[in-house]
């Protein structure tokens, strides 16, 4: 056996252990003091990528503002699960309106903010919109698209699942070509979502040209609370769309949606970046680019490309979207050479 | 102080007065020239420590108002029309969560086919959406119910929409008694909110409620109504203290107390109508009008004492419930329930047509004789109608209703009322 020095393959990246860095660089989640804004006992499924997600997000926006922070939410997951009232988990000012208005209510808060701060009856109290992919990239889209050119003072969250997951897996313009959903079902000559649809709202977000846009999942969690950080500190409008798998909809085991999002980010899939006013700043590299195959055969949601005899051409049209992200925002990173 | 001004200057001026905090502008006639000259004010700082928001649609209008005046904010908007259909589902969702927002309805027909001039069907469309609801008879009256607007509603937790006739008031040049800033604040209070996103005291606002709570929250929004119902009159006694005039409350009467024929109608037609009643009264004949401020709530109550003492009523609406008649008339049948009078309506002024003293004088005698119709539609013009009735029967393909229609009765303006 020959021998193989040992390397601290994590160097470079936000997934080093906290015990290893610095107290300023830790996770705010990593703190006996981290705000909890979304408290246990909440009904999210077990292995809930947007609880997950909603918690690193919200927390390190909590620790960003110094705890001035009021947040508006669209109707989903997120909204049912954190307040079956007389419990709601939000342990931060927190309204729920409609479906499909996120963006300007929260909009109409920070405008509110702004004119008590000029009274001075409050500090400087900053506003996060929340909802799913169907209420961001479908439904709340005229509002959203309203607050970022008018650059209003908001931080807009999409937690990207893929699909109405909430009212029963349906398909939205974010649901990925061929997965099966309760709408465009694995049936057919070209079973699950079709090819040539949807949106990557992140593009679209950044043709507005707003402050920050960046893309996240919740297997780089620090990574996620980097950016959020980040977000903070620019004024206007600001978004963040992050990857969070879910059990239910996507068909995996709970205990997987963390290797899920990784497998999203490693394959090609997602591309997770960083964009200032509409320029991309930086990417997270993928080191060696795994096959598609690997994300989309542990999801009971792509089952029919698989089994006896494999979608092969249509597994190939999804590896060339990914190839597609990996090329467009120069996802791979330079061979090592030592 | 007086001055002669447009209906919709004179109602920016008075919301200005308000001290708004947070105004939501998106242009549909004719509500614009309002939030224009409110945009203008905050431009050039003569109204100042207010954000006027040019946003992309009314359901973004009314959305931004839910998260401003959730955030504690003095939160004021206009529309009319399609725009208050676009943003419906706000408008109920404003009124469930007791946002105590105020918006101008420069009431307009609602399309297709597409039309831009008066009659109440669009706030009438929105009777049962939990806002409070007051139609202004002048453009005095418009400008005093938006600072009584803004009270009502704060004290309540709910929304106030003054309803105006567009065009007809909103683009009329009349004399208006401009009250001072100090008048308004006198009579009108800084807001504070019942909630408020307060980083201070968190609170979760928009849960889901199941059916153990459900009901009881709506009954409480009918509740409030009902104090709105009190709240009225004394506010519009309170306004009289202050700045010398009357204004708003319930209802208006006017020589109904020997009236035998009593004539019920909202907003700016109640001028016509009294001009006829005049004349009429000058002929003889025991004729009164009843006009009704606050459509909701409803004043059953001020209605019938109103009606008490006269044989037959006349509903003069600017509106048509679609398969039965009319909107306001089925209030007013409810606020006589065992009162045994004759009750007739009559749907008028529909998309801005005109109505006019010859047409009313005639209609009146006609309700004096009972010899109307339980439903009358006011100067319809039947042989187009019955035209196009013909031509259906005759063609399967008859084509586009309205158009056919627009073609017989040719060009705008060369026919006579």
């Amino acid at each position: 056996m020959s021998f193989q020095p040992v390397k601290f393959y994590q160097t470079g990246t936000f997934t080093v252990g906290n015990r290893l860095l610095p107290p300023e660089e830790r996770s705010v989640q990593a703190s006996g003091k981290r705000f909890n804004s979304i408290n246990s006992g909440h009904r999210a499924c077990q292995g809930c990528g947007e609880a997950l997600g909603a918690r690193y997000a919200i927390d390190a926006a909590m620790e960003a503002t110094d705890s001035q922070l009021i947040a508006a939410n669209a109707t989903g997951c997120l909204e049912v699960f954190s307040t079956p009232y007389p419990e709601t988990s939000w342990q931060i000012p927190w309204i729920h309106s409609l479906f499909g208005n996120a963006a300007a209510v929260a909009t109409g808060i920070a405008a509110a903010m702004k004119v008590k701060r000029a009274k001075g009856k409050v500090g400087d109290v900053r506003v996060v919109a929340q909802g799913g992919d169907g209420g961001t990239t479908d439904i709340g889209f005229g509002c959203l698209s309203g607050m970022f050119e008018r650059n209003d003072d908001v931080l807009y969250i999409c937690y990207d699942n893929g699909g109405y997951m909430n009212t029963g897996v349906q398909r939205s313009s974010a649901t990925p070509a061929a997965a099966r959903t309760a709408t465009t079902p694995a049936v057919g000559h070209d079973p699950g979502n079709v090819f040539g649809q949807g949106k990557f709202l992140p593009a679209i977000a950044m043709a507005h040209d707003i402050p920050y846009v960046a893309t996240a999942t919740v297997a780089d969690l620090r990574d996620l609370e980097a950016k959020v950080r980040r977000a903070m500190e620019f004024r206007g409008a600001r978004y963040i769309h992050i990857l969070v798998p879910c059990p239910l909809g996507w068909g995996t085991p709970s205990h997987d949606t963390i290797k899920m999002a990784r497998l999203a980010k490693e394959t090609g899939i997602f591309p997770v970046f960083e964009a200032e006013h509409g320029e991309v700043k930086s990417v997270l590299a993928i080191r060696r680019p795994l096959p598609v195959e690997e994300y989309l055969r542990p999801q009971k949601r792509f089952a029919h490309l698989f089994g006896k005899s494999p979608a092969v051409a249509t597994i190939a049209r999804i590896q060339a979207l990914a190839d597609k992200n990996i090329r467009k925002y120069r996802l791979q990173a330079r061979q090592e050479s030592h | 102080m007086l001055k002669q001004m447009e209906g919709s200057r004179a109602v920016a001026e008075a919301i200005a007065l308000c001290r708004p905090e947070v105004i939501c502008a998106y242009p549909i006639s004719p509500q614009t020239h309002i939030v224009e000259a409110l945009g203008e004010m905050v431009k050039e700082e003569t109204l100042t420590e207010c954000e006027f928001i040019n946003v992309e649609s009314e359901f973004a209008a009314m959305s931004v108002a839910i998260g401003s005046s959730a955030g504690g904010a003095r939160s004021y908007t206009a529309t009319a029309s399609q725009g208050l259909l676009f943003m419906v589902e706000a408008v109920y969702n404003a009124s469930g969560l007791g946002l105590p927002i105020v918006m101008t309805v420069a009431n307009r027909a609602i399309g297709a086919p597409i039309n831009i001039w008066n009659d109440h069907s669009d706030s009438l469309s929105q009777r049962d959406c939990g806002w409070i609801q007051l139609f202004a008879e002048t453009n005095q009256e418009a400008l005093d119910l938006h600072i009584q607007a803004f009270k009502l509603a704060e004290e309540l937790s709910m929304p106030v929409m003054v309803c105006m006739d567009g065009f007809i008031l909103t683009h009329a040049y009349e004399r208006v008694d401009m009250p001072t800033q100090a008048q308004v604040d006198a009579f009108l209070p800084p807001y504070e909110p019942r909630q408020v996103l307060d980083t201070n005291e968190p609170v979760s606002i928009g849960a889901m409620v199941g059916p153990e709570a459900f009901m009881e929250v709506r009954y409480l929004a009918h509740a409030k109504q009902l104090q709105a119902l009190e709240r009225i009159p004394q506010l519009a006694t309170e306004f009289q203290t202050v700045f010398g005039r009357e204004s708003g409350g319930l209802i208006h009467t006017y020589q109904t107390e020997d009236a035998e024929t009593i004539v019920i109608a909202m907003g700016s037609v109640l001028g016509t109508i009294k001009d006829t009643v005049d004349v009429m009264r000058e002929a003889g004949h025991k004729i009164g009008v009843l006009g009704i401020t606050s459509y909701r709530p409803f004043p059953l109550t001020a209605v019938a004492a109103a009606l008490k003492n006269c044989k037959r009523f006349v509903v003069l609406e600017k509106s048509l419930a679609v398969g039965i008649g009319g909107i306001v008339a089925t209030d007013v049948r409810m606020a006589v329930t065992g009162m045994g009078l004759k009750g007739f309506t009559v749907v008028a002024g529909l998309g801005g047509r005109a109505i006019t003293m010859k047409s009313l004088k005639a209609l009146f005698e006609k309700a004096m004789r009972e010899e109307l119709e339980l439903v009358t539609f006011l100067d319809l013009d039947w042989k187009a109608v019955n035209k196009q009735l013909d031509r259906e029967k005759a063609h399967r393909r008859s084509g586009p209703v309205a158009e056919a229609l627009l073609r017989d009765v040719g060009v705008v303006g060369a026919r006579n009322y």
